[in-house]
Formats: structure tokens, C-alpha cells, sequence
């Protein structure tokens, strides 16, 4: 392998794993703040990219869609939080998994319902639509690069609103000890409803930023929703810092295993996930259990 | 299209598209009626008076209803043109769901055979489906109409008299891609398609054609299915550089994977050639990327001839869509069903003449002539199409008349 193809690659797999990140955020988020085991992420992601779909088929504007999107899906988030999932905070994950997988099925027929169940395809911004010569024959989308960027300022973004804010005060002190939290008087209940609407919001726009190099089709969110459990479990439950190394893992590993090891690459996330679970039971950046 | 699966991840879609099995019993009445009207017949005419029973088990629900609801269509629209008979006989149909779920498929098939006791199975879409109807069917020396699957095993290793198939094998549609590449110049060819049997078996039927031509396959590219991560892949082609790449991908997948390899400008340098499931029934979403593509395929859009003009005025007539690949074969299925039929008088018991009958049946399906091999495959051109105006349009016949091998089929009485 030549050095730009290994060049090439080693793109492919940080960009498939800036994606993996952007969606598994919002899982990890809610699992790690609010305790809750969300099995609809796959779903929302599914729905922000319908959405998408719908909202740049009426208004013709990627960036619309994008807003829109996001707005609809934080809204949805924010009802879902109030009407069942704050009943949940505390209780045990069977009741989660429960709810969160009748949201699944909920949120499908909903999808079949709305937009049926052809495969649709969804046109970037037309100031992303070119592409980079990176060899003599193969170009390279600048939707993807572009995709990057947005990627690694939205995980500073998270960052920044976690460690240095006071919302991020509030949310890591709630994760900390919910009971000692409420007792000093701090609004951590009235915050929990965001997050959950944050997480949702994310899965959702992970959803729509990926529609114009994806497809938008009825089962997307199914595998989408197990990369996004291996990423959080390999980079520690609850950890953003985590799920971002753990993500560009997959993608890097994902990416080397279909070149170097292709009878094998189905399984060579699964083994990494495996091996570093061994090393360290609660992922690389998981809190030690006392 | 055979085990085109959509994307179904451990936990989630089998159980997400379970919905009450949607059974439907309909058009008996009209069929009691005549066994009311008080006279003595003999035996046979009491058998031939009651309805035949046809039962449906296809997709109805999750990503391949669709292709359910057009094969249903079909052989509806064949049976109304009959006068709402077949072989003179009236028809009851029964519905069964099966939601492309392998692991239902066996009870589903029993409840038709053993509780609704029909006279007739037509099913599926789904491959791994089909080939568990395939087992009932042989058990239970059931009449069975294979109005799409393509799984090679079905008309091979697994044939029977009574089985037959009104669609096409994976082998038929691919193998004459071979030659195709070849005398468009094309020496080196790499394929690239979803690592399970469909694939498998596609990619290795256009390599046997290819190989035989005089190419070679210099690499066999594959990825997981249902996996649509294939930068990694593309990226391998561009290295490569092979002459055309052959392509085997279904439904979404088929869409991001065609855009993806122009978003890459592979199509510039590398033309991409498929079988025909890469593009069909996908075009609007792949857009002006799927432009240019060339398919194999036992049908195509633009088909000139009486029988497929007939047949797509008739069904945008009675659906108000436009007929495909699925409403043909469903359409076929019942054309062959009442050519056995009439061959005995409507009377099931005469199965021996029936299949007989059938087998040696020639007709000018809307696809063009059709008739069987010795393990009840249709034997049929297979056309060489090119996606243009937002269609696949017909530019040669492949091979004419492409007869399956039937490898592993016993010879049949």
C-alpha cells in the first residue's frame, strides 16, 4: 500500500469515526448523565434524517433542514421527557429498555405513517457539492470534509458547555450524586429535561448531517444504534473524551480490517471492543467502580 | 433480488415490523355460490365447482412490501383478465404476512398448507424465506410459485415437479454480464457486493461468465451485509484500477453505494456494471449518479413489445402506478398456474398432467418468450440495460434464452 492510499484510508476512517462520534454523543450523554439507556437513539437519528428529507423536499434548503431538523427533534425530546421518561430516572434499566424499545417500534410506524418506506436521498448545501482530486482517479466529496470539521467544533462544543459552564457545573454535579444535588437546592431535575432533549437533538442531527453522503431508508438507525452502544461502552459510559477516542477506534479499525482483513472485518470491532473491555472492565475513560 | 434483506441489526428489525399477521379471506363467496345451486354432480365436478384456493404468502409489511403488493397485483390483474378464473375455475385467495422473516417462514407456510389446506403457495421475495417454503413445500407435496426469490438452490439442489419459479435465478441474470464485459473491452474486473448468499452467488455466476469469456477477476471486494460504510472499498477500486468493476447491492444499499462511487469519480474512469437490482426501483434517490450504469436483468423499463405494453397499460389501469419486474412476475406466475389448469379441466387431482403441462409451457410474458427448464426455471433473454432519462432502458439482448444449469438437480420425471 502506497503512502497516499494509506493517506486516503486513514481519512476514510477518522471521518467514518467523527460520525460515529457525533451520534454516539448523545447516547452517552443521556446513559451518563440521566442514567438512562435510551434504545430509540437509532430511531431518532433514523427520524432526524426523514426529516431532513422532508423539510429540504418543501423548502429546497439544506440549511433549513438542518435547523428544522434539530428544532423538531429537541422539541420531541423535551415532550418524551416530560410525559414518560422522567417518570424513569432511579428506576432500574428493565424499565428503560421497556420504553425505549416501545419508542422504537412507536417512532417506525410513525416513520411508515409519514414518509412511507422508500430509500430517498437528500442534496447537500450547493456550496459543498464539489470534490477534492486527492489521486489521479479518485476525488474526494467536500460535503465529507466539510462533515469533519463541523464534527470536531461540535465535540469542542460539548466540551466547552460541560467543563466550563455553569449548565455544565449543574449536569456533571447531577451525574455525580443526584440526592446531594437536590439538596443543596441546585436546579439539577429542571436541567435533566434539556439533556434528554440535547441527546435526542444529537442522535437527530446525526442523522441529518449524514443524509447527503447516506441514504435516507427505513432500518438505517438499526445498525447505527449497536456502533453507538460499542463506542460508548469502549470509551467508558458517560464519558464524551471517551466516546470520541473510542469512536475514532471503530473507525479506524473498521476502516484497516475491510482493507488488510476483509474475510474477518465484521468481527474486528467486536474483538477491540472485547480486548480493551479486558484491560479495562469500564472502558478507557470509565470511572473505577469503588 | 434474493435475500435483499433491509439493514435488520441484532436487536432491531424483525421485531419492529411484527404486526398482527394481516390475513385476509377474500372472494370465497362468490365461489360458495356455486356449489348452492342443488343438483348432483359427480365427484370430479364437485371439485371443480369449489374455488381453487391460492395462497399469498409475500412481504406485505417492512421494506419489501412493495414488491409484495405488486407481485399480489400482478397475479390479481392476470386472474381478472381470466374472467376472475383460473383454468375455469373460481379463485379464492388467502393472505399471509411474512414480513421477509426466515425464522417465521415455516409456520407461516403451515398454517396455508395445513389450516387453510390451499391448492396453491405463491412465495416470496425474500430468499432465506423462500428456501424454508421450499422444505414445507416438499414435505407436504404442496404446489409452490416462486414469484421473485432467486436463491440458485430453488430450482437446484432443491427441485421438485411441483416447484416452480416464475422470476429469474441469481445465476441467470448475472452470467451474462460476463460476456457483455468482456466484448466491451474490459480484461481486469473487480467485483464488490454484501458477503452473503445472494451476493456470493451472483458475483460467482458473472465471474464463471466472465472467466469463460476470457477476463479475469483480479480482486472480489466484500463487506459485511447489511453494512453501507464503503469509503474503505472505494478507496481499494481507485487503487486497483481494474478495467469496470461488477456490483451486486440491493435497496439502500444499492443507492449509497452508486452515489458514493460517483461522489468519488470512480464513474469518470472506472464504468460500473451491476445486476439489474443495483438499479431498479432506485433511480429517483440515486439520481444523476446512477446515470450511465449498465445492468443485466430479465426485464427493462422500455421493453417494445404487445404483451408488456398491454400489461403496463392494464396495471396503471387497475393500480394506478407503473408496473415493474415484481407486478411481471407475479402476472406470470398466474399465467403459468392457468396453463396448467386448463390443461386438466380446472381439476387439481390430474396433478401429473398439470405440471406436465406446465412445464412445457411457452408464452410471450410481458418480459418477452418464456418457458421452463427441467427444473421448472424459466428460460428467458436477459437483457442488457443502461440507466437513462431516469430509467433502465433496453440496449441489447445479453444472451438469448439463458437457461440455469440447475446444478444439483436430479433429474426430474
Amino acid at each position: 500500500m502506497s503512502a497516499i492510499t494509506f493517506a486516503v484510508q486513514l481519512l476514510n476512517g477518522v471521518q467514518y469515526g467523527l460520525v460515529l462520534f457525533l451520534v454516539a454523543s448523545g447516547l452517552t450523554l443521556v446513559f451518563g448523565i440521566l442514567g438512562v439507556i435510551n434504545l430509540a437513539h437509532g430511531a431518532f437519528y433514523m427520524l432526524g434524517a426523514y426529516f431532513a428529507w422532508w423539510i429540504a423536499a418543501y423548502t429546497g434548503s439544506f440549511l433549513m433542514a438542518l435547523i428544522g431538523g434539530v428544532a423538531l427533534s429537541f422539541m420531541l425530546g423535551l415532550l418524551l421527557e416530560n410525559v414518560f421518561v422522567r417518570r424513569l430516572y432511579g428506576r432500574d434499566h428493565l424499565a428503560q429498555v421497556l420504553l425505549s424499545f416501545g419508542l422504537i417500534l412507536v417512532v417506525d410506524e410513525l416513520r411508515q405513517i409519514l414518509f412511507g418506506k422508500d430509500v430517498y436521498s437528500v442534496k447537500p448545501p450547493p456550496w459543498l457539492e464539489g470534490s477534492i482530486q486527492l489521486t489521479d482517479n479518485l476525488s474526494y466529496p467536500v460535503y465529507r470534509l466539510a462533515l469533519c470539521l463541523f464534527c470536531l467544533v461540535l465535540a469542542a462544543l460539548i466540551f466547552y458547555v460541560i467543563q466550563r459552564t455553569k449548565l455544565g457545573m449543574i449536569i456533571r454535579a447531577g451525574a455525580e450524586n443526584r440526592d446531594m444535588t437536590r439538596a443543596l437546592g441546585i436546579p439539577f431535575d429542571s436541567v435533566n429535561r434539556y439533556v434528554f432533549a440535547g441527546g435526542i437533538a444529537l442522535a437527530a442531527l446525526g442523522g441529518i448531517l449524514v443524509s447527503p453522503i447516506s441514504t435516507v431508508y427505513p432500518g438505517m438507525g438499526d445498525g447505527m444504534l449497536i456502533l453507538s452502544f460499542v463506542v460508548v461502552v469502549l470509551g467508558g459510559i458517560g464519558s464524551v473524551a471517551g466516546a470520541a477516542i473510542g469512536a475514532l477506534l471503530i473507525g479506524l479499525t473498521d476502516t484497516f480490517g475491510k482493507v488488510f482483513f476483509p474475510q474477518v472485518s465484521s468481527i474486528l470491532i467486536y474483538v477491540l471492543m472485547a480486548g480493551v473491555l479486558l484491560w479495562r472492565p469500564n472502558g478507557i475513560l470509565g470511572k473505577r467502580e469503588a | 433480488m434474493s435475500d435483499v434483506t433491509k439493514p435488520a441489526a441484532a436487536l432491531a428489525h424483525p421485531i419492529l415490523t411484527s404486526g398482527l399477521d394481516r390475513r385476509r379471506f377474500l372472494a370465497g363467496a362468490a365461489g360458495l355460490a356455486t356449489l348452492g345451486a342443488g343438483f348432483t354432480p359427480s365427484a370430479p365436478a364437485i371439485a371443480q365447482a369449489a374455488p381453487l384456493k391460492v395462497g399469498f404468502m409475500l412481504p406485505y409489511s417492512g421494506t419489501f412490501a412493495k414488491l409484495g403488493k405488486f407481485i399480489d397485483d400482478g397475479f390479481r390483474l392476470y386472474v381478472e383478465q381470466q374472467g376472475g378464473k383460473l383454468g375455469g375455475r373460481e379463485v379464492a385467495f388467502f393472505q399471509v404476512d411474512d414480513e421477509s422473516k426466515p425464522e417465521a417462514a415455516t409456520d407461516n407456510m403451515n398454517r396455508l398448507v395445513g389450516r387453510e389446506k390451499v391448492d396453491v403457495v405463491v412465495g416470496t421475495v425474500h430468499s432465506g424465506v423462500a428456501m424454508a417454503m421450499v422444505k414445507v413445500a416438499r414435505d407436504s407435496n404442496t404446489m409452490l410459485i416462486i414469484p421473485n426469490a432467486g436463491v440458485n438452490e430453488a430450482t437446484g439442489p432443491l427441485c421438485a415437479p411441483h416447484i416452480f419459479r416464475s422470476s429469474f435465478s441469481n445465476w441467470q441474470v448475472c452470467y451474462p454480464m460476463g460476456k457483455v464485459m468482456h466484448d466491451a473491452g474490459h480484461r481486469k474486473v473487480v467485483t464488490i457486493t454484501w458477503r452473503y448468499a445472494a451476493g456470493q452467488q451472483m458475483v460467482a455466476a458473472f465471474k464463471e461468465g466472465f472467466s469463460a469469456a476470457g477476463g479475469s477477476v483480479i480482486e472480489e471486494l466484500a463487506l459485511p451485509f447489511p453494512e453501507v460504510e464503503f469509503q474503505a472499498l472505494i478507496t481499494q477500486i481507485a487503487t486497483l484500477k481494474p478495467d469496470a468493476v461488477f456490483a451486486f447491492f440491493a435497496g439502500g444499499g444499492a443507492v449509497k453505494f452508486v452515489k458514493d462511487y460517483a461522489a468519488a469519480g470512480l464513474n469518470k474512469t472506472i464504468p460500473l456494471y451491476g445486476s439489474g437490482f443495483l438499479t431498479d426501483g432506485t433511480i429517483p434517490a440515486q439520481g444523476e449518479a446512477a446515470n450511465g450504469i449498465k445492468t443485466t436483468l430479465h426485464y427493462a423499463d422500455n421493453l417494445d413489445n404487445a404483451a408488456n405494453k398491454a400489461f403496463l397499460s392494464s396495471f396503471k389501469a387497475k393500480t394506478g402506478q407503473d408496473g415493474d419486474i415484481y407486478a411481471v412476475q407475479g402476472f406470470d406466475g398466474a399465467a403459468l398456474l392457468n396453463l396448467g389448469l386448463t390443461a386438466v379441466k380446472g381439476d387439481m387431482g390430474a396433478r401429473p398432467a398439470m405440471i406436465e403441462a406446465m412445464r412445457s409451457a411457452k408464452f410471450d410474458s410481458p418480459r418477452g418468450p418464456m418457458s421452463f427448464n427441467r427444473a421448472n426455471n424459466p428460460v428467458q433473454d436477459v437483457y442488457l440495460r443502461e440507466v437513462r432519462n431516469g430509467r433502465n432502458e433496453m440496449i441489447a439482448i445479453a444472451q438469448k434464452s439463458v437457461d440455469d444449469p440447475a446444478r444439483g438437480c436430479k433429474a426430474q420425471s
